[in-house]
């Protein structure tokens, strides 16, 4: 005895099987989003009013080129993640709904590439 | 098939939501307003990268009052949905489900996030003093 829904019985699209990994994936980045946001706010709070050298100096040292680079990947992936969620509970319209997820991971994507390119090339001292 | 017992979906109109309610939808439209923030962040990471005189065009408009107003929003935006996302992790790990529980941590989430945020201003506006 199938415990499916006669509509989900109709369709028989069933179950995509990748629910627990955006799931679990969710959870993992908020995790480590958790140390990393709260020691960047107190860092850029604390060079809010530094001049050009020492912020460069401070953004660019090894440890902390490393986790701003940790923040930016774990930060992109959760936004992605997030919303796509939100865009699949208020969009209807199929393909609207796949457009706005796909371009909002592309975009998420670039931003991150970008916001690495920038923390590398001023830990290299580019 | 119908019957005149089943529950109810409230009535909108009429409707209070409650405190938990208010917070899950702000945690949600946080959620996005920081998404929209991160665009700020890459540009002030490449404001760095890119040189000085760059880097202080990006800190003169980040220190005007539009600026400020922007990042203490965001500040605020970044607390909430953090303290509001730890408490989602309690609640994935299956505790404080109970009626008294939420509303207690309802208000420990919106104290903690109030809290961070002023207190990264303090400290913000006191290094600034110094240096």
């Amino acid at each position: 005895m199938s415990l499916k829904s006669p509509l989900g019985q109709a369709k028989g699209l069933g179950s995509a099987k990748d629910g627990l990994h955006h799931w679990w994936a969710q959870r993992v980045t908020a995790i480590a989003l958790i140390p990393l946001t709260i020691w960047f706010a107190f860092k850029v709070a604390i060079l809010s009013m530094s001049d050009y050298q020492t912020v460069l100096e401070s953004i660019g040292s090894p440890w902390s080129a490393a986790l701003i680079v940790s923040l930016i990947v774990a930060a992109f992936y959760h936004a992605a993640l997030g919303m796509q969620v939100i865009f699949e509970d208020y969009i209807s319209h199929k393909a609207a709904r796949i457009i706005a997820i796909m371009g909002t991971n592309l975009l998420m994507f670039l931003l991150g590439a970008a916001a690495v390119i920038a923390v590398v090339r001023i830990a290299l001292g580019g | 098939m119908s019957s005149n017992n089943r529950p109810l979906s409230p009535h909108l109109d009429v409707y209070s939501l409650p405190l938990s309610a208010l917070i899950s939808i702000v945690h949600r439209g946080t959620g996005a307003f920081l998404t929209m923030g991160t665009i700020v962040l890459v540009w002030w990471l490449m404001a760095l990268a890119g040189g000085e005189e760059a880097f202080m065009s990006a800190q003169s408009f980040m220190g005007s009052f539009f600026g400020r107003l922007i990042l203490f929003g965001w500040s605020f935006a970044l607390f909430f949905h953090l303290a509001n996302g730890i408490r989602h992790l309690i609640w994935d790990a299956g505790y404080g489900f109970e009626k008294e529980a939420v509303e207690k941590s309802s208000l420990i989430v919106i104290g903690t996030a109030g809290f961070l945020t002023f207190f990264v201003w303090v400290i913000a506006f006191s290094f600034g003093i110094g240096a």
